[in-house]
This record gives C-alpha cells, sequence and structure tokens, in this order.
C-alpha cells in the first residue's frame, strides 16, 4: 500500500503488476491489440489494393500510370486522364481555397469581435459536416446551372482571347467540367485549412504580436511579419491536409465534373478523377474483368498520393500536434 | 548612410513630416484593403453555407410528404418513398458504430494510457490520422475484396464493416484528446488507493472524459450517416425491403445518388427530401456535440 502511494506517474504507466492481476493484464492487450489492429487495416488495405490491381499492372505495365486511353470494348485501359483530372481539379481547388481559408482564419483570429468568433467559426466547420453527396447535389442543380448561364461565358468573352493563358478559358459553357469540379472542392477544403490556420494563428505567443504593435504596426502587418513566419509550416501543412482531402472527394466530383475520359486543353472542358471514375464505372464491371482490375489499380494509386500527401501534412503538422 | 551617419545626425530615415504622413496613409490604406478582404472571404463562406441550406429547404420541403416516410422505394411515376433508404440507413449507420466504437476507444485509451511517446503508439497514431482523411472510396474498394467477392454478393454487412472502418479513427481521435486532458495527479489519486489499472482507466479516466468520448460518437455518427461512396460498392442499394444484413441493403445516401442522377421529375424531387433528411440529421448531430463538449470546457 505504502509502496503504491509513493509510486510517480511514470512507474505508474510502465510497470503492470505482475501480482496475477489478470484483469490488467487483459485490458492492456485488449487495447494494445485494437491499436495493432489500426495498423493492420490500412496495410491490409494498401496489399488488397496492390493485388487485386495487379492483373492490370501486369497487362498494360509501367505504361498504365500515364496511358490515356480507357476502351472497355477492346479492354486496354490506362491511368492518365483520370490521374491528370485528380491532380489538376485538387491542386486548382487549393489556390481557389488557400486565400479565402486564410481570410476566414485571419478574421476569425484578429478581427472579429469576440462574442461573433465562436457562431461564425462553427458555421465555416459546418461547411466540412455537410456530406458529399449533398455537394454534389447542390453543384450539379444549383452551380452549375449558374456557371452556365452567367460566370463562364462572361469569363470565356473576358479572358478566352488573352495571349498564353487564353486557351484555358476557351470552349462552350456546360457548368459542369474540371472548373466546376475544382469550385466544389475548394468550398469543400475551406473548412479543413480555415481551422487549421485558426488553430496554429492562435497558437502565437501574444508577447509577439504586443511587440508589433508597439512598435505601431498594422494588424495586416502584425499578420505578414510576425505570424505568417512563425506559423508558416503549420500553415503548408493545413493547405496540405486540404490537398489530401480534395484528392479522393469522390461523390461530390462524380456529379460536376462531366466525365469524360480526356484531357481538354480547356478548364470547362469535361473530365474525370480517379474517385469519379471508380464510382461510376464500378457497378458496370464484370467480376474477374482486366476493367475491374484496372480501377482497383486505380484505387491503389489514390492510395499512395493521398497517402504521400497526407502523410507530408502531418509531417509538417508535428509541432502543432506535440503542443 | 554611413556617411551621414559620420556627419553626426540621427541614424536612420530623414525624417520628412510629410512622407511620413503619406507613408502612414499607406499603410493604414494596406490594412483596411486586406481587412475588408478577410470579411469579404468570412461572408462568402457563410454565403456559400447558407445557399446549401436554402437550397436544400425549398427543394427539400416541397417534396416532403407522409410518403416519404411511410413507402418503400417505387417505379418513378407511381409515388414512393424513401421508408427502406431511412431504415437501411439506421441500421447500417447504428451497427457500424457499435462496432467501431469499441475498437477505437480502446486504440484511443492505448494511445493515451500506455503508449504516450512509444514508437508503436506514435505509429498507430500515425495510421490512425491517415486514415481519419483517406479517402473512403477505398475503404469501399478494400471492403469489396474483403468481404463482397469472397462471400458471393452485396451485403448489408459488407456496408456495416465499411463503416465501422470509418468510425474507427473518428473515435481515437476525440477518445485520445480526451483522456490525454485529465490530469495524472488523478491517476495518482486512483493508484493510490490500489486500483487496478484498468479500474481506474474505466472508472475514473473514461467517467470524466465521458461527454468528450460521447462527442467523438456522435461526430462519428454524424460522418458515416452521409457517407455514400463506401457503400455503392457493399450494401449496393435496394429498392426493396430488406432488412436482411445478408442481403443488398438500401441507404439514404445510394438512394439519393441514385435518384438524383436519374430523368425522372419525382425521383429528383424525392432526392431532394432525403437530401434535407441526411442534412438536417448531420448538422443537428454536429451542433449537439458541439453543445457537449462546449459544456464541458
Amino acid at each position: 500500500m505504502s509502496q503504491a502511494a509513493t509510486a510517480s506517474s511514470a512507474t505508474i504507466s510502465h510497470s503492470a503488476r505482475r501480482g496475477g492481476n489478470l484483469g490488467d493484464l487483459i485490458f492492456e492487450w485488449a487495447c494494445r491489440g485494437s491499436g495493432l489492429l489500426v495498423l493492420v487495416l490500412l496495410g491490409a488495405i494498401i496489399i488488397e489494393l496492390f493485388i487485386a490491381g495487379l492483373p492490370a499492372f501486369r497487362a498494360f505495365g509501367i505504361d498504365f500510370i500515364w496511358s490515356t486511353d480507357w476502351d472497355p470494348v477492346q479492354e486496354v485501359f490506362g491511368a492518365g486522364v483520370s490521374i491528370y483530372g485528380t491532380i489538376v481539379t485538387a491542386v486548382l481547388a487549393i489556390f481557389l481555397a488557400v486565400p479565402l481559408a486564410f481570410g476566414v482564419a485571419f478574421y476569425l483570429t484578429e478581427l472579429a469581435p469576440t462574442w461573433l468568433r465562436g457562431p461564425v467559426g462553427t458555421a465555416i466547420e459546418l461547411l466540412a459536416a455537410v456530406p458529399s453527396i449533398i455537394y454534389g447535389m447542390w453543384g450539379f442543380f444549383v452551380i452549375a446551372p449558374a456557371f452556365a448561364a452567367h460566370i463562364q461565358p462572361w469569363i470565356i468573352d473576358n479572358a478566352g482571347e488573352l495571349p498564353l493563358i487564353g486557351f484555358l478559358f476557351q470552349g462552350a459553357p456546360f457548368g459542369t467540367g474540371i472548373f466546376t469540379a475544382s469550385f466544389i472542392l475548394a468550398i469543400m477544403i475551406l473548412p479543413f485549412i480555415a481551422a487549421t490556420m485558426r488553430d496554429v494563428f492562435q497558437q502565437v505567443p501574444p508577447v509577439y504580436k504586443e511587440s508589433a504593435y508597439g512598435l505601431g504596426a498594422t494588424t495586416w502587418e502584425v499578420m505578414r511579419g510576425v505570424v505568417l513566419p512563425y506559423t508558416r509550416i503549420s500553415v503548408v501543412g493545413g493547405i496540405m491536409l486540404g490537398l489530401g482531402r480534395a484528392l479522393g472527394e469522390t461523390m461530390a466530383v462524380t456529379f460536376v465534373i462531366g466525365n469524360a475520359n480526356r484531357i481538354s486543353t480547356s478548364l470547362f472542358g469535361p473530365g474525370n478523377t480517379i474517385a469519379s471514375l471508380v464510382a461510376l464505372e464500378f457497378g458496370e464491371s464484370e467480376t474477374g474483368s482486366l476493367k475491374l482490375a484496372s480501377l482497383l489499380a486505380l484505387g491503389f494509386i489514390l492510395f499512395v498520393l493521398s497517402f504521400i500527401v497526407l502523410a507530408t501534412s502531418r509531417y509538417l503538422l508535428r509541432s502543432r500536434l506535440k503542443a | 548612410m554611413s556617411l551621414s551617419m559620420t556627419a553626426g545626425s540621427v541614424p536612420g530615415p530623414r525624417k520628412d513630416p510629410e512622407v511620413a504622413a503619406a507613408l502612414g496613409r499607406r499603410r493604414k490604406r494596406a490594412d483596411r484593403i486586406v481587412r475588408a478582404l478577410c470579411v469579404g472571404s468570412t461572408l462568402i463562406g457563410l454565403a456559400f453555407l447558407a445557399s446549401i441550406l436554402i437550397t436544400l429547404t425549398y427543394r427539400g420541403f416541397t417534396a416532403m410528404g407522409p410518403n416519404v416516410f411511410t413507402r418503400v422505394t417505387a417505379p418513378p411515376g407511381s409515388d414512393g418513398g424513401l421508408l427502406n433508404a431511412i431504415v437501411g440507413s439506421l441500421i447500417q449507420a447504428s451497427l457500424g458504430t457499435a462496432i467501431g466504437t469499441p475498437i477505437g476507444m480502446l486504440v484511443g485509451t492505448y494511445l493515451a494510457e500506455y503508449a504516450r511517446g512509444s514508437k508503436f503508439g506514435n505509429m498507430v497514431r500515425f495510421v490512425s490520422d491517415i486514415l481519419l482523411s483517406a479517402p473512403s472510396i477505398l475503404v469501399g474498394l478494400f471492403v469489396y475484396q474483403i468481404l463482397v467477392l469472397p462471400f458471393g454478393g452485396f451485403s448489408g454487412w459488407a456496408g456495416v464493416v465499411a463503416l465501422a472502418i470509418i468510425v474507427i479513427p473518428v473515435v481515437v481521435r476525440t477518445t485520445e484528446d480526451m483522456l490525454t486532458l485529465i490530469p495524472n495527479t488523478l491517476r495518482e489519486a486512483v493508484i493510490g488507493l490500489g486500483s487496478p489499472k484498468w479500474k481506474m482507466i474505466v472508472f475514473v479516466c473514461w467517467k470524466s472524459a465521458m461527454s468528450g468520448i460521447i462527442t467523438g460518437i456522435l461526430l462519428a455518427i454524424a460522418r458515416v450517416a452521409g457517407e455514400t461512396a463506401p457503400l455503392l460498392f457493399t450494401s449496393l442499394g435496394n429498392n426493396g425491403w430488406a432488412t436482411d444484413l445478408t442481403r443488398p441493403m438500401a441507404s439514404l445516401p445510394v438512394a439519393i445518388y441514385s435518384m438524383a442522377g436519374s430523368p425522372f421529375e419525382d425521383w429528383i424531387a424525392l432526392a431532394w427530401a432525403g437530401a434535407l433528411l441526411i442534412t438536417l440529421s448531420v448538422l443537428a448531430l454536429n451542433i449537439l456535440a458541439r453543445t457537449l463538449l462546449r459544456g464541458r470546457k
């Protein structure tokens, strides 16, 4: 009894009492086993997807990754178009979302009156809670028609003739397409990036900011000269988290991207992403067919892509996680 | 610069009141512009949320009626409802949460109580965080490979397992966060009374972190309630009445997906009604979870 009373917390967590306390043993191993299960789960997902995609990798070799064919009739499949679509939509979404997210985080940490920070912050975070399929419907029935009727014709008229970048904005205003998908994705990842930025901005020691204010700096100068340099690694981590989310979004993109297996030079052209292609074509693939194997191989590639991005994000955010 | 310093004047820029005033005005203007842009971006973000909610409310309520809750899916034009999808969603989401939650809690407990700083623990934490943000469609493909192919067909159980896999990392995150907030003195006091460690965790740590853990579970339910992609390849969807978990089972998100993509007006209207139902319940769960957590803090 007295021994236990003087034991420090460090020894408590390490010395499982060996005096035959079965309950402790079972509980600890249940916890440890569940932890192991999570590791096994991730490993199994990678391995299963790779094995299932193996016939496609065997049949098409390394060319599978950049080949742009997708011909179910002749059984020739390539991942080029969907990898291109996945990366372009995700990167474009980041370009649209980051300035907005920064504005929201700046507003919530420095500008908004205190009583407004809670409600506005919650409202922005609720954007992250809205299911993907709702974004898809909203994008398809509200945003795409609005784009087709007003926004895209205007951009095509005004930017389509520009030298060098004009080709990006040419073509017919369908409403759906790469640009619309990126736009919806940007709204979906906005809350993730904004929340990370807000959290790391709040971790800047007040005395740094106060020193800058004391020198007569404006709010924006404090943000640019003190807060951003102090938090830039975590900010990039938050952006990578958004990118990782954008890569794998399925339902919203499937609704609005136009689903065509070709690379169009215009941002308003249709395309597809790995996730949207899998969601659409999976139901029409026969068990054991080369098409199904190709879709699973695409899944494997998507997993590798998002794993790299998410692991980088977590590495960059590690200082925040420790705090 | 060095010349002027040796000449004995004060170091630094020349003090010209007009230049200084112009500089000050420019800095103030830059500050005002950035402030305005930030308020603008927040308003844009809020406008998106408002637009989604208004669209859902308007189109959802016009399509809402008793049929939605009392009839199963019927062919276009014959007054069907979403009863089978609602029931299927409830079954799969609750079973998925019931399976995923204990595992997630145990993992979170392991990370917070046993594995602080250990290598294995860091690895589990890393993998769990990856699973939290990994594309959910891949979970669907995985479960298709391990449960649908070998057992000869789409089934409710496969959907349940896919949802459980998505629940686990959500619960892990909140359980660990909440347990780490508990002061060590509390643990020392319990151990000092001669309690075994598992009793300390279950009756003291879990109990004092309960509201936080429940928050995590609510968020997990909200997350899986709206998941579509993992169910497409596992429970598939079912236009008839089905509560048998060994057969394909309907769910609200999958029903919305197939109806919204159809060319029939009445199916699209039903899809909006379903979308309104899902969004309202998901947002309500989120707000409830936040209120619980705020009460704690």
